[in-house]
């Protein structure tokens, strides 16, 4: 049965983003569709490591928690959900979901999985890549590589729901693809047809980042006022075969919808506004225009794109040593000169135990630590907060180094008070590179109660 | 008789490996025409020069009366590396924000 309109929600805009407004847009919200986008950059590199350690994980930690509190109301609904919750191990996702799903008071359902972004054998065999970074060859980072996942398109995850499937599980995908994908299915558009393509991906791109576009990352007291913020509601799509989109929110939920909130997030992590590339279009977002058409309510113009470029990109997860870090905090009279004691006695402390870093930072919370400005030019506050951070290839020296800040509670400056050594993390960083679609083959799996 | 952009605009910072994205919308058609004029790719590098040598590009987006600047190096080496409280630099919208232009009678 062709459908003239559809109606998709967002569930999660990250891994841990918040899961009560999720649950609501699916009980108020009206929906034929549900995404959940869960997966940052860097966050597929710590999953493969888990999937490593343990063959059944590397999906999304929260999956369950989230699944349990959404499958079962949207299922009831007939709301289809989407979400790139697989991570690492998109099978082993939909085989942990499936597992509880009983236990959820869950209707029967079907999954499909799509899986073919991991392309680390892929890596392997070209290291001559360059990386976008910085145009040198992808070799210097494999023998640390941790991960590898190409940005899949709408395209495929359409044909997960081409299965019929009421949940599509997904490893790496472009974020707006889990949004086009369902207009896709429901309409049939084609790849040639720009205008559907680019109102579909610039829905996508808005409604990705759940909160954000609905007032969250936004209010500003006595300057921008956002009404219950307490109460955020995520952001729905409505969207019409003919490719007409409107965006709007959870029914009765708090927050705001509107052209400012639109503009804010339209920019969002967006370079050149011209030239937004996807592995479904390139978007022309330049000439965009939002119209209020109801409260919290905007309806979209003006989007173009051109056609998809021949490669996909692929994120490199890859090992760059540890990160140490502390914080000691000071109060009263004098705060900021015994905070500054500390510093120079934790530098000097690490300095006689023979260890060095790459990189250092310091930071006095409450006077610079976000802005990284000239504490000098700050006025001295009651209280200060010492910090500091540093990056190296040992993981000893990264531990010693929240270790001594802590350690300033009883050998250091009067008055240090609220020490946290936060130990060291090993680091995962990324880098991306572009290959040919050709290389990589993406595959719909149907996995089964049996 | 100097504004700030904060009293012009408002701002959000994005994140894409090593670069920033802030862009700045204006209230009013008034504010957009001073922003527009005064806030330049080479007034906010000055400003973020503490964080980074950059290049700053400005792309317009005048029918939204917005700017974004994209601020590259501007996150210590990266999200997942840097060593920064805030390495996404969520919080940089707001130092954008505490820029001083000139005004409407420059």
């Amino acid at each position: 049965m062709a459908r003239d309109r559809i109606r998709i929600g967002c569930g999660a805009g990250f891994a841990d983003d918040r899961i009560p407004p999720g649950v609501e847009i699916v009980e108020r919200g009206d929906l034929d569709y549900l995404a959940m986008e869960c997966l940052a950059e860097r966050t597929i590199a710590r999953e493969t490591l888990d999937r490593a350690k343990d063959p059944a994980k590397g999906y999304t930690p929260v999956l369950l928690e989230r699944m349990e509190a959404i499958m079962p109301p949207a299922l009831q609904r007939g709301i289809k959900i989407v979400t790139n919750m697989g991570a690492a191990n998109p099978m082993g996702a939909a085989r942990a979901v499936r597992k509880h799903a009983a236990d959820w008071d869950c209707p029967d359902y079907t999954c499909a999985v799509v899986t073919g972004d991991e392309v680390t054998d892929v890596m392997r065999a070209h290291p001559e890549l360059p990386l976008m970074e910085d145009g040198a060859p992808l070799e210097s980072l494999l023998p640390r590589m941790a991960s590898a996942n190409a940005y899949l398109g709408a395209d495929v995850v359409a044909r997960g729901f081409a299965t019929g499937a009421d949940v599509v599980i997904t490893g790496r995908v472009a974020d707006p693809a889990l949004f086009l994908a369902p207009m896709l299915h429901a309409f049939g558009w084609s790849y040639d047809d720009y205008a559907k393509l680019a109102n579909g991906t610039l829905a996508g791109h808005l409604l990705e980042c759940s909160g954000q576009l609905t007032g969250g990352c936004f209010a500003d007291p006595g300057k921008k006022e956002v009404e219950d913020l307490a109460g955020l509601g995520y952001p729905l799509a409505d969207v019409w075969s003919d490719g007409r989109v409107e965006v709007a929110k959870t029914p009765g939920s708090g927050g705001r919808l509107d052209v400012a909130t639109c503009t804010e997030q339209l920019l969002y992590e967006m370079h050149d506004p011209s030239a937004y590339i996807t592995p479904d279009c390139v978007l022309d977002a330049s000439e965009v225009t939002f119209r209020q058409v109801a409260k919290d309510r905007v309806a979209l113009q003006g989007a173009r794109a051109k056609p998809r470029t021949p490669t996909y990109k692929v994120v490199v997860g890859y090992f760059d040593g540890y990160m140490g870090s502390g914080e000691m905090g000071f109060a009263g009279i004098n705060a900021l000169a015994r905070a500054k004691l500390g510093i120079e006695v934790v530098k000097e402390r690490l300095r006689r135990r023979g260890l060095t870093y790459e990189e250092m930072r310091i930071d006095l919370i409450g006077m610079n630590s976000l802005h990284a400005n000239d504490a000098d030019a700050c006025p001295e506050p009651y209280e200060v907060r010492l910090r500091i951070a540093a990056r190296t290839p040992d993981k000893k020296a990264a531990e010693a180094v929240g270790a001594e800040v802590r350690s300033l509670h009883m050998q250091g400056p009067s008055g240090a008070g609220g020490g946290v050594n936060f130990g060291a993390r090993q680091i995962l960083a990324v880098k991306s590179v572009l290959i040919p679609r050709e290389w990589v083959k993406p595959e719909i799996v149907m996995e089964s109660a049996s | 008789m100097s504004v700030r952009v904060y009293d012009l605009g408002h701002a959000r910072a994005g994140d894409k490996g090593n670069t920033s994205n802030i862009s700045v919308t204006a209230y009013s058609d008034e504010a957009w025409k001073v922003l527009h004029r005064q806030l330049t790719s080479e007034i906010v590098l000055a400003h973020f020069m503490h964080l980074t040598a950059g290049p700053v590009r400005r792309y317009e987006v005048p029918q939204l009366r917005a700017l974004n600047f994209v601020i590259e190096n501007a996150l210590g080496g990266g999200v997942t590396r840097s060593l920064a409280i805030d390495p996404h630099g969520k919080s940089l919208s707001a130092l954008m924000l505490t820029i001083t232009l000139p005004g409407h009678n420059e």
